[in-house]
C-alpha cells in the first residue's frame, strides 16, 4: 500500500454531463459546510440576542447585543477563573505529555530493539480503556492524599489519554523523516543520543507542533475527570462550569448566557482549526493511515 | 537487519570496539527513551485499572459493631458487588443504552462520513473551506456541544420550530435517546469523513482509468474499487468510534442529564454510584463496561481485521 503513488489525477470535464457533475459536487460541498456549521452558527446567533429575545428563532439577532457575554463573565459565575483553570490544565498536560512522548515516539520510529511490537500494542491498548474505570479508584486515591480540588488531580489523569495520542502521532511523524539524517550524523561521529538532540529534534518541530495542537484540544475538551475530582467552583474548568450556570435573568436555564460562554470556550479552538487545518488533518489521519 | 536487545547497563571498557558499543548504546538508548512513557502509563492507567478491579471485589457493609455498639464500616473481599449489579435490573437498561447508542450512531456516522468523503474527494474548489468547516464539530468540546443541542432541542427551540412539532426532546424516552444520537452523529461523522478521505487519496488514479476503459459503471467502480481499497481506513475509523461511543458519558450527561432512564450509559451509572460514594459497585459497573468494550473490540478486530499495528510496526528498510 505504502509504495503506491500518492498522486491524484483529476480531469476537468468538458461538456454538459461533466458540468452537471461539477454542479452536483458544488451542491454536495455546500451541504457538508451547512451540516457542519449550522449548529455552531446557531450557538453564535443565540449568544448575540438580547436576553429578552432568548426564545426568538429568527435566523439573525435583531437587535444584536453583547448582554449575554457580559452576563457570562458576571463574577458570580466564576467563568473567567474557569477559563484560566482550563488553560493551566490543558497547557501543562500538553507540555508534560510532549516532553515524555517525544522520546518514546523517536525510539519507536527509529531504533531497532526487541519488544517493540509489544510496547506499541501496550500504548494502543492504553488508549482504549474507558476513563470511568480510571476515575473510580483515582478519586478514592486523590481523596486520601488530599488532591481533591487541585490542578494535578486533573492533569495527571488527563495524561492517560493524551500520552497514547501523542506517542502515536510522533512515531508516525518521526518515521516520515529520512533515516539518512541520523546516519549522516553518526558517520560524522555523533552517538545516537547526539544525533537525536542535534539533528532530529530541530527538524521535528512541525510534527511536535501538530501533536501539541491535537493534545491541547483533547485536553481542553476533557470533562469526566474534571467533573469528578473537583467540587470547588474556583477550581472547575470552563467545560464544567458552563453547565452549572445559574440564571441572572428569570428563565429557568440561562441558555443565552451558556451559548455566549460556549462561544468563548470554542472560539480559540475554531481559530486554531482555521489556521492549522492542514496540519490537524494530517495529524488526525497519521495514526490510522500512513 | 538484526535485532538488538537492550543490554544491562554495565560500564563499557574503554578498549571495546566502537561498533559494539554503538549497538549496545542503541539498546540502552531505547530503554532510556521509552521508560518515562511506560512509567507514566503504568501510573495513570495500569495502577488505576488494577485498583478498580480490586475495588470491585471489595464489599463494604455498614453494621453495628457488637463490642462497641457504634456504627462501623467493615469490608471484605467477595463477589457481592457483582451479585448486586447483575441481579439488579439496573444493569440491563444502561447496557442496552450503551449498545444502542453505539449501533445507531456509528451506522449513521459511517453512512454520512463516507458520503462526505466521496464529495470532498471530488471537490476542485473550496477544499480549504470544507476542511476547516469539517473540523469545527470535532473541535467543539463535547460538553459545550451537549449544551448547544440541549438548546436546539429545547421545547421552544429551533428544532421544534423547524419541524413544526411540540416535542419535549431532552426530557425522557425515545426522543431523548434520539437527540443524543443526532448530537453525537453531528459531532463525529466529519471525523470519519476525514479518515476515509485520507484513505481515498492514496488510491492510485490508474485504477479508475482502467475501470473507465473497461466501461464499468460508477456504482460498480464504487463497490469494486473504492470500497475495498478504502476499507482499511474505514475499519480503523469505525473501531476508534466504536470504542469512543461505548464509553460515552459527557454528551448524555449534559444534553439530557444524570439518572435519566432512557439515556443512562454504563459510564454514567458508574459515575452516579461513585458520586454516591458506593465505590465498590461503581468499580463493578466500570469493570463490566471495560470487559464489554474489550470483547467488542476483539470481536471487531477478528471480524473485520483492523490492521492497527501492521503499518505501525513495519520497519523501514
Amino acid at each position: 500500500m505504502s509504495t503506491l503513488s500518492f498522486t491524484r489525477r483529476r480531469r476537468r470535464g468538458v461538456g454538459g454531463a461533466a458540468r452537471g457533475v461539477a454542479w452536483a459536487g458544488r451542491l454536495g460541498i455546500a451541504a457538508i459546510v451547512a451540516y457542519c456549521l449550522a449548529p455552531f452558527y446557531w450557538m453564535v446567533v443565540s449568544s448575540l440576542r438580547r436576553p429578552a429575545d432568548q426564545f426568538s428563532n429568527a435566523p439573525l439577532p435583531a437587535p444584536a447585543s453583547f448582554d449575554n457575554y457580559t452576563a457570562a463573565f458576571d463574577p458570580h459565575n466564576g467563568f473567567g477563573r474557569a477559563l484560566v483553570n482550563s488553560l493551566v490544565v490543558a497547557g501543562v498536560t500538553t507540555g508534560a505529555t510532549l516532553v515524555v512522548g517525544i522520546f518514546a515516539g523517536y525510539a519507536l520510529a527509529r531504533l531497532q530493539f526487541r519488544g517493540k511490537t509489544l510496547i506499541l500494542t501496550l500504548i494502543i491498548a492504553a488508549s482504549m480503556f474507558p476513563p470511568i474505570i480510571l476515575v473510580v479508584p483515582l478519586l478514592r486515591l486523590f481523596t486520601d492524599v488530599g488532591w481533591i480540588n487541585t490542578y494535578q488531580a486533573m492533569i495527571v489523569p488527563s495524561m492517560s489519554f493524551a500520552l497514547p495520542l501523542a506517542v502515536w502521532n510522533l512515531t508516525a511523524f518521526f518515521r516520515q523523516m529520512p533515516a539518512e539524517l541520523e546516519k549522516a550524523a553518526q558517520v560524522d561521529g555523533c552517538t545516537p543520543a547526539q544525533a537525536f538532540r542535534k539533528v532530529v529534534l530541530p527538524l521535528a518541530a512541525p510534527g511536535v507542533f501538530t501533536t501539541a495542537i491535537l493534545v491541547f484540544i483533547s485536553a481542553w475538551n476533557e470533562f469526566l475527570i474534571a467533573v469528578s475530582v473537583v467540587n470547588d467552583r474556583h477550581m472547575m474548568t470552563a467545560n464544567v462550569i458552563v453547565s452549572l450556570f445559574t440564571g441572572q435573568y428569570k428563565y429557568d436555564q440561562p441558555f443565552g448566557t451558556q451559548m455566549a460562554a460556549g462561544v468563548v470556550v470554542t472560539l480559540p479552538l475554531v481559530a486554531a482549526v482555521l489556521f492549522f487545518q492542514r496540519r490537524i488533518v494530517d495529524g488526525l489521519t497519521a495514526g490510522g493511515l500512513k | 537487519m538484526s535485532v538488538i536487545a537492550p543490554t544491562p547497563g554495565r560500564t563499557a571498557p574503554a578498549s571495546r570496539p566502537p561498533r559494539t558499543s554503538r549497538r549496545a548504546g542503541t539498546g540502552r538508548l531505547a530503554a532510556a527513551l521509552l521508560s518515562p512513557t511506560l512509567l507514566v502509563l503504568a501510573l495513570v492507567i495500569g495502577y488505576p485499572v488494577v485498583a478498580a478491579v480490586r475495588l470491585s471485589f471489595q464489599v463494604s457493609t455498614e453494621g453495628i459493631d457488637p463490642h462497641t455498639g457504634f456504627v462501623a464500616n467493615t469490608s471484605h473481599y467477595g463477589t457481592g458487588n457483582y451479585a448486586t449489579v447483575f441481579t439488579d435490573d439496573r444493569l440491563l437498561r444502561p447496557w442496552w443504552n450503551t449498545t444502542s447508542f453505539a449501533l445507531a450512531s456509528v451506522t449513521l456516522e459511517v453512512l454520512i462520513g463516507v458520503s462526505m468523503a466521496l464529495v470532498m474527494h471530488r471537490a476542485f474548489r473550496g477544499r480549504a473551506l470544507v476542511r476547516a468547516a469539517v473540523l469545527v464539530p470535532w473541535a467543539i468540546p463535547t460538553a459545550i456541544s451537549g449544551m448547544l443541542w440541549k438548546w436546539i432541542f429545547n421545547s421552544q427551540g429551533v428544532a421544534n420550530d423547524l419541524l413544526g412539532t411540540q416535542i419535549l426532546w431532552s426530557s425522557e424516552g425515545f426522543h431523548a435517546w434520539l437527540s443524543v444520537v443526532v448530537a453525537d452523529t453531528w459531532k463525529t461523522a466529519p471525523f470519519i469523513g476525514l479518515l476515509v478521505l485520507a484513505g481515498l487519496q492514496i488510491i492510485p488514479g490508474e485504477l479508475y482509468e482502467a475501470a473507465r476503459v473497461d466501461g464499468a459503471s460508477a456504482w460498480r467502480v464504487f463497490w469494486r474499487i473504492t470500497l475495498p481499497l478504502v476499507r482499511p481506513a474505514l475499519v480503523v475509523a469505525v473501531l476508534f468510534r466504536l470504542l469512543d461511543v461505548l464509553r460515552m458519558f459527557d454528551l448524555p450527561y449534559v444534553l439530557v442529564g444524570p439518572r435519566k432512564h432512557s439515556v443512562e450509559t454504563l459510564s454514567m451509572i458508574a459515575f452516579n454510584e461513585m458520586t454516591n460514594l458506593r465505590f465498590g459497585s461503581a468499580a463493578a459497573y466500570a469493570s463490566v463496561l471495560f470487559v464489554y468494550i474489550a470483547v467488542v473490540a476483539l470481536a471487531f478486530v477478528k471480524l473485520f481485521g483492523a490492521d492497527l499495528l501492521g503499518r505501525g510496526t513495519r520497519s523501514e528498510s
